[in-house]
């Protein structure tokens, strides 16, 4: 075995769709076992609120894009002898191909561990692959690459329709889809062609079930598979987008060792070390079989069957590229045992991803092949009707279990499980379902169990002890059955214990009870009258993770969470951690003393509390999700660590909040709560147009709006909301071009202990998690600073703070206003804790226990920027704007001399691309112009060649800069703006429009800006659309080429 | 209906039964495998138990057509399972299982906590239990039984064209072992357990001496005719009860695991080159003492305990595991290739 001394590990950056939080899962473990061997890691990953870029886990971390120019001057910095690029996702994989492909690694004598890049190039072209598995008789569907529309269409027409179009080389199945016919397949290949290098055509199998396996190497040939997992969507729904079962339900003996069999045969004749995913498509009649695809890394399926299994996939995956043997390797969870083996469950688990597409104006709904959930849960039961029932909850979209929750579309769309149910219910017959869905009658039926079951219930009316034990078992909450039997949950709750009608809690010990194992990790069931594990009592503190990522929580919160968790060991504490998905690592066998896989309810975290007898709940590390429950879990009994409820209270119940901030003369926007039209107009006249409304019930579509005039309030009510008693909507008055400043603290017993503060670059009305943030706050003035300082430490006594508080001030015209306070984690807690170097999230536990030390935070002399990553791609037809209502799905944040170079490395790890000098200028409003005149004038001045429509052209030209005039997409002439676009004549696109404006538009219906923002997005063009923001980019190019950021780690700059 | 699982320490599980409704006993144990109950259920290793599925969901996919089966019938005494599934769906299923079990008159419970049953088995050992309907039975060990005698063919069978002759003695044999001799072009002569071998007027190439149930001890007329099997220096192989013979009688000894090896996980290291393999096992006994002149050809990775022996110069070899797999994986069929190439 060759010993490395350095290793170079590469992320996967900023979250997005199809690559999520599971990359943080690997790159932690990985760094892990490099760190047992006593090898160096550095690490490059721009991505600030991950795990992985801790202090306590890489001896080095860039915050830098993982792109081949940045990877390239880090490698001859730090010399590393070796590097790692399946822990990274595609990104890093896509990375590594070129930097191979320019002869790096070669150059500066690298070695790539683990699967050599010929392999790698072999399984991710996908024409090179179906070749090799013909040539080991493999059997893999008709298809051919090719990388023109017209010869695809050839194709198409010699597979027959329909057919099946998949991107080379993209993430989650981008841009691919099945076309039905020549029309459908133009349309979806020229998108998927933008994108891609080639595309694949291939014959499309419909109905097939798709199974899974995950394989693991050594480079002795040892090779096993890990889990295999069924699809309950059939072939056509991308794996991550479909709910997927572990192990395979309706496969028997035969078809599940032909599957496993071929996986290895395809992993051994490939010569892969490590880990490897291997998608088969399976007919439902006969035992023909198609292998879709294989990934030589790991992946969101390899996560997900990690934490099925409980086998530490990315860890083992680490250690076999080092050179271990499997056989070298001890099972981390029996430690008795070792690793070559393959898990036996005697439970089941359901993933289910978790979407947000609604929270996107005009998205299709309609999911497909390629990725737009943008995360996941994970069930575990021991039952299918348990663990999916389970899951259901864990998405935290408010629905109680599969049944009752108001659809009835069976095509594929986010809602499609509910819908199912729900004409079960009306008598559909299972046999009609499967030939309308092709979703196996195994998987129907079991759904039926639980529908038959609640109508039996609803019917007699009546519980005894057998029926409520039966009831539990296939996985109905007391929340649901209250609501069946017109009762209160606590009702419910109380008729268990009565009975003694209790969860189990069991352990996930990889061998299915076969060998005492010394696991944590654990979930609760009702098939079970006996514990695998004694209460930890008063010792045990439970810490609420953050649930599945979603636009607005995401890999940040996991990051509070394990914080807050490593930080209780100092107390003498055992962290207890209850989460429930699989993309984190705070659900990782080393991360705690006890993990629960389990949901974010009441109902589950007081079962937790009241089985561990714990000292206490904190609720304040995993975002929104815990938030939610703290009230009901208080008013239960439960200790919550820190904050008192009540206070919490005042802080979230707006009206006392408002009285808060009055009495301490702390100015706030005006604003209302109104369940009338009359007195909401009335009051929005009063204060002034525009205003913010928050309905408290929403319809459908974006819950928060701007409204510039009476007409766009009017017309939001009624489409978005509805008003009444029931449900107020709050109004407040939204002050134009203000600047908005976070404010993060620890404060214990009403004293702040630390604080940072940061700026937004965007001015208010774009949602905090969109903005672009700025530590230290460069744009505070001195004045505005001490006053928000003053201010924090008023409400931290005032409200009695002990935790983690945020709050959000707005500064117009050196005035401060509140606009929102939260007395948990914020979003940049992992930014602020970062870039100042004092973890705010051990500090809050250190504040829990009464031991927070004061920290006096000097102002740096270097900057930070934390900038959002979209991925509005992956949505059709979503307007890319920024608004009130969060659009981003991940962050990075890198650091500089100064805001600018920050700044560029930042959107640069975003994706940002301006290798061809030619930018597209659409600027609204002679305001508007008037500012970004001079940012034009740059660009100019540094060669871009620039196209403009037609009134910024004609405003530029009179200020004396030359453009190319170009034409909108109404004035219907060519070329028009779109064309530019798609024919990448131009790598950026500044559109920047007056939100009034934006909105003008959208309420009449004017689709010329959409289009030219929408067409950037859908071939791949950075788009700016805020103004701040592109006069910093400008500002930023025009002080820096990029071979003049500077290549620092993240210790020298501290 | 209702019906009790009854250990013989005492312990009373209540459970809902879904097949035969007749009382049973048997030593109950458990198996880990995920998949394969058909072929589980029809193997004849399983004489006299009582089966314990940790995997809870059984039922899926239905049974099979009769020549998808292990033997002609259901060999465990009994089934005890989490949840049963009465839905099956597979285009091969013909019935339910819960139509096969009451068909073949084998009980078949749910039971709620199957997790619990098998820590209790793994820390105390295989137990006796019985499964019971109303009236009490009691309690008998199969073990005592010449259980390999129970479910021997009862006359040799011929089959197959080759140019080599395999005598296969059915002490309770897979028919997959059958099928994996077959696939390989040999003729084969199936024997009864206690049947002399040398009376066949074929000249013999080779012999197999199968898996089955029970005690190896028990199936002493076996043990004799391995003996003049190495005594002719024929080539053998032994397959899991056929490995426990064939070390009983080379002069080795056996013993009886705390609670055996049933699933379909279990890794074993091909001790020349440090391979690992992933393999069936179904057994409760195991090689001790090694015979003179073998050495160990696979050790279980998880707890050390011996899976097959090989003899240093002559073609004897044995496994404990099923290379010829069903259920479980495929992964060591290979070794009925590397005995025949010793032919």
């Amino acid at each position: 075995m060759i010993k490395f001394r350095k290793i170079l590990l590469l992320g996967s950056g900023a979250l997005k769709i199809g690559q999520a939080g599971e990359f943080d899962y690997s790159g932690s473990q990985a760094i892990k076992a490099f760190k047992e061997e006593g090898i160096k890691t550095v690490l490059i990953n721009p991505n600030i609120a991950t795990i992985q870029t801790s202090e306590d886990l890489a001896d080095k971390v860039y915050f830098l894009p993982v792109t081949p120019e940045f990877v390239e001057k880090v490698i001859v910095k730090e010399k590393p002898d070796a590097i790692a690029l399946s822990f990274g996702g595609q990104t890093a994989l896509n990375c590594g191909m070129e930097l191979n492909k320019k002869g790096v690694f070669k150059k500066h004598q690298v070695t790539v561990l683990g699967t050599s890049v010929k392999t790698i190039d072999i399984s991710e072209d996908r024409q090179k692959f179906a070749a090799h598995l013909k040539k080991i008789n493999v059997m893999t569907p008709e298809s051919k690459a090719t990388d023109s529309l017209a010869e695809g269409l050839k194709i198409a027409k010699e597979i027959g329709y329909p057919v099946m179009i998949r991107a080379g080389f993209a993430l989650g199945g981008q841009k691919s889809g099945v076309a039905q016919n020549e029309k459908e397949f133009k349309e979806i290949s020229s998108a998927a062609l933008s994108f891609a290098p080639q595309i694949l055509v291939e014959k499309y199998l419909h109905h097939y079930k798709e199974i899974e396996y995950e394989v693991v190497r050594d480079n002795q040939d040892n090779c096993v598979t890990v889990c295999n997992m069924e699809n309950f969507d059939p072939l056509g729904i991308h794996t991550g987008e479909s709910i997927v079962i572990a192990p395979s339900q309706t496969l028997n003996n035969h078809q599940y060792h032909m599957l496993r069999e071929l996986s290895i045969k395809i992993v051994r004749s490939l010569n892969i070390v490590g880990e490897c995913n291997v998608q088969f498509a399976l007919d439902p009649k006969s035992n023909n079989y198609y292998v879709i695809e294989m990934n030589a890394r790991l992946s969101r399926s390899s996560a997900l069957a990690s934490k099925a299994t409980g086998y530490p996939l990315a860890y083992i995956a680490a250690k076999l590229i080092l050179g271990y043997p499997l056989t070298k390797i001890i099972n981390q969870v029996t430690r008795v045992t070792q690793s070559a083996f393959e898990p036996a469950l005697d439970y089941c688990v359901v993933k289910i991803p978790r979407w947000d597409i609604e929270k996107f104006k005009g998205a299709q709904v309609k999911i497909g092949s390629s990725m737009k959930s943008v995360g996941e849960v994970m069930g575990i039961g021991r039952s299918f009707e348990e663990a999916v029932q389970k899951a259901v909850r864990m998405l935290d979209i408010g629905a109680d279990g599969v049944t009752d929750n108001g659809f009835s579309d069976l095509t594929p769309t986010p809602k499609r499980l509910f819908a199912i149910a729900s004409v079960l219910k009306k008598g559909l017959s299972v046999d009609k379902v499967y030939k309308q869905t092709g979703i196996d009658p195994w998987f129907l039926n079991r759904i039926k169990n639980i529908v038959d079951a609640e109508r039996e219930l609803a019917k007699k009316k009546r519980l005894n002890k057998e029926s409520l034990l039966e009831m539990k078992k296939i996985g109905f909450s007391d929340k649901r059955i209250a609501v069946i039997l017109g009762k209160k949950e606590i009702d419910i709750r109380k008729l268990r214990q009565k009975y003694n009608i209790l969860p189990s809690v069991f352990a996930i010990d990889t061998l299915a009870g076969e060998f005492p194992a010394k696991t944590n990790y654990l979930y609760m069931t009702y098939w079970g009258n006996h514990n695998d594990v004694t209460p930890l009592n008063s010792k045990g503190v439970i810490v609420l993770g953050s649930g599945p990522y979603r636009i607005g929580s995401s890999v940040e919160f996991d990051w509070c969470s394990v914080m807050a968790a490593k930080g209780l060991t100092k107390y003498g504490k055992k962290a207890i951690m209850v989460n429930c998905n699989p993309e984190t690592v705070s659900t990782d066998y080393d991360m705690c003393d006890r993990l629960y896989f389990e949901e974010l309810s009441f109902e589950r975290v007081a079962d937790i509390y009241e089985f561990e007898k714990s000292q206490g709940v904190i609720v304040s590390v995993g975002g929104q999700t815990p938030n939610n429950i703290a009230r009901k879990v208080h008013k239960y009994g439960i200790k919550i660590l820190g904050t008192g409820a009540s206070d919490i209270d005042r802080a979230e119940d707006r009206n006392k909040f408002s009285g808060l901030l009055d009495s301490l003369n702390i100015k706030q926007p005006a604003w209302n709560s109104f369940t009338d039209i009359k007195s909401l107009t009335e009051f929005a006249d009063k204060v002034g147009y525009p205003v913010l409304i928050r309905p408290s019930y929403v319809l459908s579509g974006a819950a928060m709006n701007i409204c510039y005039t009476q007409e766009e309030l009017m017309m939001f009510i009624k489409k978005a909301s509805d008003i009444g008693r029931e449900h107020p909507v709050t109004v407040s008055k939204f002050i134009e071009e203000a600047r908005e400043v976070e404010y993060d603290g620890v404060a214990q017993e009403g004293v702040v202990k630390a604080y940072a503060i940061s700026n937004h670059i965007e001015n208010a009305g774009v949602h905090s998690g969109d903005a672009t943030i700025v530590y230290p706050a460069e744009r505070v003035r001195y004045y505005s600073g001490a006053r928000m300082v003053e201010i924090a430490s008023l409400l931290a006594k005032s409200l009695n703070i002990t935790g983690p508080f945020n709050i959000q001030f707005m500064v117009k015209n050196n005035e401060v206003y509140v606009i929102e306070m939260n007395l948990r984690a914020s979003r940049t807690l992992p930014f602020i804790s970062k870039v100042t170097g004092v973890n705010f999230a051990r500090l809050a536990v250190d504040a829990f226990f009464g031991q927070a030390r004061e920290y006096k935070i000097k102002y740096p002399d270097y900057v930070a920027v934390k900038a959002p990553q979209f991925s509005f791609a992956r949505l059709e037809g979503a307007d890319p704007i920024l608004r009130v209502e969060m659009a981003s799905t991940g962050e990075v944040a890198c650091f500089g001399d100064t805001a600018e170079e920050a700044y560029l490395k930042s959107v640069i790890s975003t994706g940002l691309s301006f290798k061809k000098k030619a930018a597209l200028v659409s600027v609204g409003g002679d305001e508007y112009k008037m500012r970004f005149a001079e940012s034009v004038w740059r660009l100019k001045n540094l060669g871009f060649k620039l196209y403009a429509t037609r009134r910024t052209h004609f405003f530029l030209k009179s200020k004396g800069v030359q453009t190319i005039l170009i034409n909108k997409v109404y004035e219907n002439r060519k070329p028009n703006v779109v064309d530019i676009i798609k024919d990448k004549n131009v790598s950026l696109v500044f559109h920047l429009n007056k939100m009034e404006d934006v909105n003008e538009e959208f309420n009449k219906g004017i689709m010329d800006g959409y289009l030219i923002r929408r067409a950037a997005v859908d071939n791949n063009i950075s788009l700016f659309t805020d103004i701040n923001a592109a006069r910093l980019f400008v500002m930023a190019l025009d002080k820096y080429k990029v071979e003049d950021l500077k290549i620092k780690s993240w210790d020298e700059y501290l | 209906m209702k019906a009790k699982l009854i250990l013989k320490d005492g312990s009373i599980f209540e459970g809902k039964s879904f097949g035969y409704e007749g009382s049973v006993t048997g030593e109950l144990v458990f198996s880990t495998g995920m998949t394969g109950y058909p072929e589980a259920l029809t193997d004849p290793s399983y004489k006299g138990q009582i089966l314990v599925s940790t995997y809870p969901i059984v039922g899926s996919y239905g049974v099979p057509e009769r020549k998808k089966w292990e033997s002609g019938r259901v060999h465990i005494s009994g089934l005890v399972v989490n949840q049963y599934i009465d839905t099956p769906s597979h285009f091969e299923s013909k019935k339910t299982l819960a139509q096969w079990l009451k068909k073949e008159k084998v009980p078949g419970v749910e039971v709620l906590d199957t997790r619990y049953l098998t820590h209790l088995l793994r820390d105390r050992g295989a137990q006796l239990a019985k499964i019971i309907f109303g009236k009490d039975i009691p309690f008998s060990d199969p073990n005592l039984r010449n259980l390999a005698a129970e479910v021997s063919i009862k006359e040799p069978n011929f089959e197959g064209k080759g140019k080599k002759t395999i005598i296969l003695i059915d002490c309770g044999a897979k028919e997959n072992i059958r099928r994996s001799l077959l696939k390989r072009n040999v003729r084969l002569i199936t024997v009864p357990w206690d049947y002399d071998i040398f009376s066949i007027k074929e000249k013999i190439d080779g012999v197999v001496i199968s898996n089955g149930p029970g005690d190896p001890k028990m199936a002493d007329r076996t043990i004799v005719t391995a003996k003049k099997v190495l005594e002719n220096k024929l080539p053998l192989l032994g397959i899991c009860l056929g490995n426990q013979i064939l070390a009983l009688a080379a002069g080795g000894d056996t013993y009886k695991l705390k609670f055996g090896h049933r699933g379909q996980n279990q890794p074993c290291i091909e001790q020349n080159s440090k391979r690992c393999y992933i393999t069936t096992q179904n057994h409760g006994f195991a090689i001790g003492k090694i015979p003179k002149d073998f050495k160990p050809w696979f050790v279980n990775a998880n707890d050390e305990t011996n899976e097959g022996i090989i003899h240093e110069k002559m073609p004897f070899m044995s496994v404990q595991f099923h290379p010829e797999a069903t259920p479980g994986p495929n992964d060591t069929e290979w070794v009925f290739d590397h005995f025949l190439k010793k032919i």
